[in-house]
């Protein structure tokens, strides 16, 4: 589905990944770790299409297509996903409203009509329940004021919407609690299955103890130095990143 | 004077207009070195040879006009025609209200003593009103008698149809809401063809004790049309008045909007919802007397200015040694989208009272990229993102808004002028 062959990016001339190779298939959760500043999230915002990134070298295929010069809502529609580490306050404009547009743009670019709006507001009950959302918060403004955790849990609810092949949870589990943690964890394995796939960022093991990922890769310093399965993640959770960071400079 | 002859000598109005005429005489059009005008010339838009009293009478079929309505709730229409009064498309009243002509209400004696109390009486003696004192023929006229809430919205709606090369109109509305009344009124300027129209109109409002005026101003005319609203409101205590002012089309567009408060607990609102882009031009100039104690002012003014338009905004707010207790808000944001675009902003505070609660507040920026991002990674397209940017940036506005079929338009407005086909929240 994704793969990512020797991908160098930077930022204003300062390099930042350094060489990212990566396969990712249908059906698949892989967890990116890594000590902060290894360039974990630049990974993802580089996936999503955001233009501060400059790609320098390399390239994204998405099955089997590059996607390097796609705009981002060009990837949305070719079903990427990008679960923000701080989602964007955008006051006047409703959670609702804001997914109805979404979802409408995205069926327009694949040549289909507006959803009905029964059809919207059936799976906005039914996604919202599921992720136990409250009614009232869809009309708020869309993440103005939302708590640390409600931010969260509404990146999960916007995934359920759009339900794309390729979902990044970019550090999802920073800011909940053990509740909203499980939600958010149950609410994503619902979405699993064979014709999707899972990136999960995080520095900490507890996500994946409800998301269990398939494969486990390292990050330091703009290149992934290890990949493993998820007992990798546990020697990461006991041990720390000294040893991979000697390792690497071994 | 030549023009003499075209007005009616025996008006009970004569002596004002004579007085006008010396007025413009001695100051004429303003120029930029007049320091409300820093920012606005009227030079560009004053070498056309406008024609003042245009002489034929034209006639529009309504289904070729009807979508400058609000068409879909029953309202009172009060509409002309290149100046001229139009009785197939209007719908006045005097059932218990009078809402018909400026030019009946001026000749006819029964209107004599309201004429007497309130024509020019709060309209000031600059240049531009004293232009259209002296010399304008027509426009509504809006009394409702005390204790009265009119049932349907009244819309002023002046059309001009090119038939003349240059048009330069000069309406005049006089509106005097008794106590403990209500009214609701819509005015719009529409031109019907390219060809350049001015358009010089003064609108004076007296709202009595404790009465409501809701006022809009949809302001959406091609751009070859200039329009000067000079607007005045009187307001006496508890009486509540509020304008909302939405300007997306237009040459150059001034707005001088200015309340005076005579009493207690009086509220004046002003909004303004500004969208404009090409070498379009809107300035609002705005100012609140605040005379007596325990009164409030709210401003909210919002600009969105792309390619090479530009804005000004002036709110003045004068608080004299007496209005003890005043709360008067101001807010004037700004969003530059093109490179060339430009805003000048500039809030102006006179307060010689000393208990008072006066803020304000201007910020000039650009759409928030994060925000950008964020919405095109969901699929967005940028175009429809920057659209409901720029619509929820300017939402606080329109959420005060009575009518919802008033509502609805400008929304539809806003998404045409964005050039994009989505719903925004209502």
């Amino acid at each position: 589905m994704l793969k990512i062959i020797d991908l160098h990016a930077s930022v204003e001339d300062k390099a930042i990944l350094k060489g990212i190779n990566l396969e990712i298939n249908a059906g698949e959760v892989h967890a990116i770790m890594g000590p902060n500043g290894s360039g974990k999230s630049t990974l993802a915002s580089v996936i999503a299409g955001k233009e501060d990134y400059e790609v320098t070298q390399g390239d994204i295929l998405f099955e089997e297509e590059s996607i390097n010069e796609l705009a981002p809502e060009e990837r949305a529609h070719k079903g990427v996903f990008l679960s923000f580490q701080y989602p964007t306050e955008i006051p006047g404009v409703s959670v609702t409203n804001f997914m109805k547009t979404a979802i409408n743009e995205t069926r327009k670019a694949r040549g289909l009509g507006d959803m009905p709006a029964n059809e919207m507001l059936k799976m906005i009950r039914e996604k919202s329940e599921m992720l136990e959302i409250d009614r009232k918060f869809l009309s708020r403004s869309l993440n103005e004021g939302f708590s640390g955790g409600e931010k969260k849990r509404n990146e999960i609810f916007q995934l359920a919407m759009l339900e794309p092949k390729l979902a990044i949870l970019d550090e999802t589990d920073s800011g909940l609690d053990i509740d909203a943690l499980r939600i958010v964890a149950s609410g994503v394995n619902k979405l699993r299955s064979d014709e999707n796939a899972v990136i999960i960022i995080t520095h900490y093991q507890r996500l994946l103890d409800h998301i269990v990922p398939d494969f486990v890769h390292v990050m330091f310093e703009g290149r992934i130095v290890k990949s493993g399965g998820k007992e990798l993640a546990h020697e990461l959770e006991e041990k720390g990143y000294d040893w991979i960071k000697d390792e690497v400079n071994a | 004077m030549a023009f003499e002859n075209l007005v009616d000598v025996d008006s009970p109005v004569h002596d004002v207009r004579s007085e006008a005429i010396k007025e413009f005489e001695t100051q004429g059009f303003p120029s930029r070195r007049d320091e409300a005008w820093k920012y606005t010339s009227l030079n560009s838009i004053l070498k056309h040879d406008y024609s003042v009293f245009p002489k034929s009478e034209n006639h529009i079929d309504y289904n070729d006009i009807k979508k400058y309505f609000i068409h879909d709730i029953d309202t009172y229409k009060i509409v002309f025609i290149d100046g001229k009064y139009s009785s197939h498309l209007s719908e006045t009243t005097h059932d218990g209200v009078d809402i018909c002509l400026m030019s009946s209400a001026l000749s006819k004696p029964k209107y004599r003593p309201v004429i007497e109390n309130y024509f020019n009486k709060v309209a000031t003696k600059d240049g531009l009103t004293s232009l259209n004192t002296a010399f304008s023929q027509e426009g509504a006229y809006i009394h409702i008698p005390k204790n009265k809430s009119v049932a349907k919205p009244i819309q002023i709606v002046h059309f001009s149809t090119g038939n003349e090369a240059a048009l330069m109109l000069q309406p005049r509305n006089l509106i005097v809401v008794d106590e403990n009344s209500h009214v609701q009124i819509i005015e719009r300027h529409q031109s019907l063809t390219e060809n350049p129209v001015l358009t010089n109109t003064v609108t004076e409002i007296f709202a009595d004790k404790r009465a409501i005026v809701d006022y809009y101003k949809i302001q959406n005319d091609n751009e070859n049309a200039s329009l000067i609203d000079s607007t005045f409101i009187n307001q006496k205590q508890e009486s509540c008045a509020t304008v909302h002012t939405f300007s997306f089309g237009g040459k150059l567009t001034r707005n001088n909007l200015s309340f005076y408060q005579h009493g207690e607990r009086i509220d004046s609102t002003l909004k303004g919802t500004t969208i404009i882009g090409n070498k379009q031009h809107v300035d609002h100039n705005t100012l609140v007397h605040h005379i007596e104690p325990n009164c409030e002012s709210h401003q909210d003014y919002k600009g969105i200015f792309d390619d090479n338009a530009t804005g000004v905004f002036n709110g003045k707010v004068l608080v004299d040694r007496l209005a003890q207790k005043t709360n008067a808000f101001q807010a004037n944001n700004n969003i530059l989208i093109g490179d060339k675009a430009s805003i000048n902003t500039k809030p102006q505070l006179e307060i010689f009272a000393d208990d008072v609660k006066c803020s304000h507040g201007c910020t000039i920026g650009q759409l928030d990229e994060s925000a950008m991002f964020y919405m095109r990674s969901r699929g967005i397209p940028e175009k429809e993102a920057k659209a409901l940017l720029m619509y929820a940036f300017s939402n606080n506005v329109l959420s005060s808004v009575k009518i919802p079929e008033i509502k609805q338009r400008i929304t539809n407005i806003i998404a045409k002028k964005l050039g994009v086909n989505i719903g925004f929240d209502l």
